[in-house]
């Protein structure tokens, strides 16, 4: 492997990383407050990558500027999350969260298995592709590779920003506290008059609409086809359950790590490429079964 | 007293079934994939009894039915072989997968548990010199015990095969769960640490109910591709998985009677309705599946049990498991 490999394989990580924890980060503060695993995470990222395609595409075909491409991705973003996300949480989830985790588990893959084919009904099996964004921001030279400027500034940028975004808010803010409060002791929460039903809808809607967002920021990158939606979120629970669950900062430092080995594995190993992300998460999850930042639970007798 | 009127319409029923290739040969196609999926659900049954539920045990179906194909195109292809083949791949790959994952519950149960089975169908899918890739292998017709048949004959034996290891195996399961160890799985469900407290050691137990529930699907996964004479990676996908676990809650999560009813209701209802409703299938599953776990939790069993309930008076209304079945009543015809 020659340096400029190294390099490619590097920045294909990174651009790599941060898609996978947009989606991760979502699924992650689902689980922190409801004690939910969202099955259908993947699917919404899904729906929000053929969102942004189609409309896109729509978009640019009426004549209007491709640069609408931007704030398009956080239209489908909010539409996935209020949409989706919300009808989710009102009319299912918030039946279940009394019942045995089985049972919720079941509910989410239930929604799941739907949305998997509303995606066929809507979109068909062809494959989409609309890489506006990509060419808007063109291409840019780093240690003597070119790349394009959307996945190597342009993703982590966002990446990071809804790191940082997602921490002042939880740490700063009225709302982020409440969330936080739910978060450790639900009951408690709500003897001092914490609205707990209402924060539950409100970070299932930021969930699923950071799992959406990430699959608009995917779109201009890939071909939006059936089966994206499964593919991520078996990643993007490897992430998370590398990570720890519920761990925010946690899931920005295993999708690198996973981002990375898998993009050496494509320039080292090819035919590693997918086993590589869940070989890290398996070796992780030996040697720490509660994941890398996370800690242990509490047993109770 | 209860207990040997419950059991008359099971006894027809599997009567009933013995006659099939005699008196309904047109159903007989349906009802051998039904039986095999039953085995296989088998599997799910057993480890939904201690409260776990795995997203990923199309796993041991698909990779017993490749060892079938594979020894299927040696020399000793013999139906008898291939099942043993399949069992024996299967009850040791679960053991591998078993140690590692019965650390888990619930949530990374059943996650892992769909990792691991990905990782088997993209080698499926990458490692196409072996496999076959995505248009997978043949799996030419078998002997039996050494002797050769024709087409029509064999699908008959294969047919009586599977409904005697669908008895066999489901005595077995039945035997195992009011085990001294089957027990156990009860209180895994509800709280382990009180078992390590006796002395004992839930993993363990649960890596045996593992190995089990491989080995079940295992079988009914070789038994399934010998039926259809090939194997793809479909066989190992997550849609299958979650078929497995949809048939399994639809039966009656956790009882063997309901793994075997659920698999003929759900096959009898794919075989006639997937002609105009092909495009949802899945559509439809998801939302049934909603049903069952929001509105009659127990299954076609469950609701089985609660009309015969009804039909005795009162007694039953003590231990009511499932609610007013309404509309999942109509499922039965």
């Amino acid at each position: 492997m020659n340096a400029q490999l190294f390099i490619l394989a590097l920045f294909d990580g990174v651009a790599y990383a941060a898609l996978v924890f947009m989606v991760a980060v979502g699924l992650t503060l689902i689980f922190g407050v409801l004690r939910v695993l969202n099955v259908a995470h993947g699917s919404l990222y899904a729906i929000g990558a053929y969102v942004t395609v189609s409309a896109g595409s729509a978009i640019i075909a009426a004549g209007y500027s491709p640069v609408l491409a931007f704030p398009l991705m956080l239209v489908a973003a909010i539409l996935v999350g209020v949409v989706l996300g919300g009808l989710m949480e009102k009319l299912l989830l918030s039946r279940i969260y009394d019942r045995p985790e089985v049972l919720q588990l079941l509910v989410t893959f239930a929604v799941f298995m739907m949305l998997e084919d509303v995606q066929r009904l809507v979109w068909g099996n062809q494959p989409y592709f609309q890489s506006a964004a990509v060419n808007l921001l063109g291409n840019v030279e780093l240690f003597g590779v070119f790349y394009t400027s959307y996945q190597l500034i342009f993703l982590p940028l966002v990446a990071l920003a809804t790191l940082i975004g997602l921490r002042l808010f939880l740490r700063r803010t009225l709302t982020g506290k409440l969330i936080t409060a739910v978060t450790e002791d639900r009951e408690a929460a709500q003897f001092i008059g914490i609205n707990a039903e209402r924060v539950y809808l409100l970070t299932f809607i930021a969930g699923a609409a950071l799992a959406g967002l990430g699959g608009a920021l995917a779109s201009p990158t890939t071909s939006v086809l059936p089966g994206i939606g499964t593919e991520m979120i078996v990643l993007s629970f490897a992430v998370v359950a590398t990570a720890g669950l519920g761990q925010i900062e946690g899931a920005a430092v295993a999708a690198l790590l996973i981002g990375l080995g898998r993009s050496f594995a494509v320039y080292l190993y090819p035919e590693l490429q997918v086993l590589v992300p869940y070989l890290i998460m398996l070796l992780v999850l030996l040697v720490r079964p509660e994941g890398l930042f996370g800690s242990p639970a509490a047993r109770k007798i | 007293m209860t207990f040997s009127r419950r059991a008359i319409l099971p006894a027809i029923l599997v009567a009933a079934l013995a006659l099939v290739p005699i008196l309904a040969p047109f159903l007989q196609v349906v009802l051998i994939f039904a039986l095999m999926k039953g085995i296989a659900v088998l599997g799910v049954t057993v480890l939904l009894r201690a409260g776990q539920v795995s997203f990923g045990h199309a796993l041991f179906f698909g990779i017993a039915a490749y060892a079938g194909a594979f020894l299927a195109a040696s020399p000793f292809d013999d139906l008898v072989l291939l099942v043993l083949a399949g069992l024996v791949t299967s009850a040791v790959t679960g053991l591998i997968v078993g140690i590692f994952v019965a650390r888990y519950r619930g949530i990374f149960f059943a996650m892992l548990n769909l990792a691991f089975s990905m990782i088997f169908w993209s080698i499926l899918e990458k490692f196409y010199y072996l496999t076959g890739g995505a248009d997978g292998l043949r799996l030419p017709r078998p002997t039996v015990l050494g002797m050769a048949f024709e087409r029509g004959a064999f699908e008959d034996i294969l047919y009586y095969v599977a409904l005697g290891l669908a008895l066999l195996l489901g005595w077995f399961v039945i035997r195992f769960l009011n085990s001294p160890i089957g027990q156990l799985y009860q209180t895994v469900k509800t709280n382990e640490t009180r078992l390590e407290y006796l002395g004992i050691s839930p993993r363990v137990a649960l890596i045996k109910g593992y190995v089990l529930s491989a080995a079940l699907c295992g079988v009914g996964g070789v038994l399934m591709a010998t039926a259809q004479g090939i194997v793809t990676p479909s066989y190992a996908y997550w849609v299958r998985s979650g078929e497995m676990v949809f048939i399994a809650v639809l039966g009656g999560a956790g009882s063997v009677a309901g793994a075997f009813a659920g698999s003929i209701a759900y096959e009898l209802v794919r075989t006639y309705a997937a002609a105009f409703a092909g495009d949802i299938w899945q559509l439809l599953l998801g939302a049934f599946l909603l049903v069952i776990i929001l509105f009659a939790p127990g299954g076609l069993v469950g609701i089985y049990n609660s009309v015969f309930d009804r039909a005795r008076g009162a007694a039953g209304s003590a231990k009511r498991e499932t609610g007013v079945p309404k509309k999942p009543a109509e499922v039965r015809s």
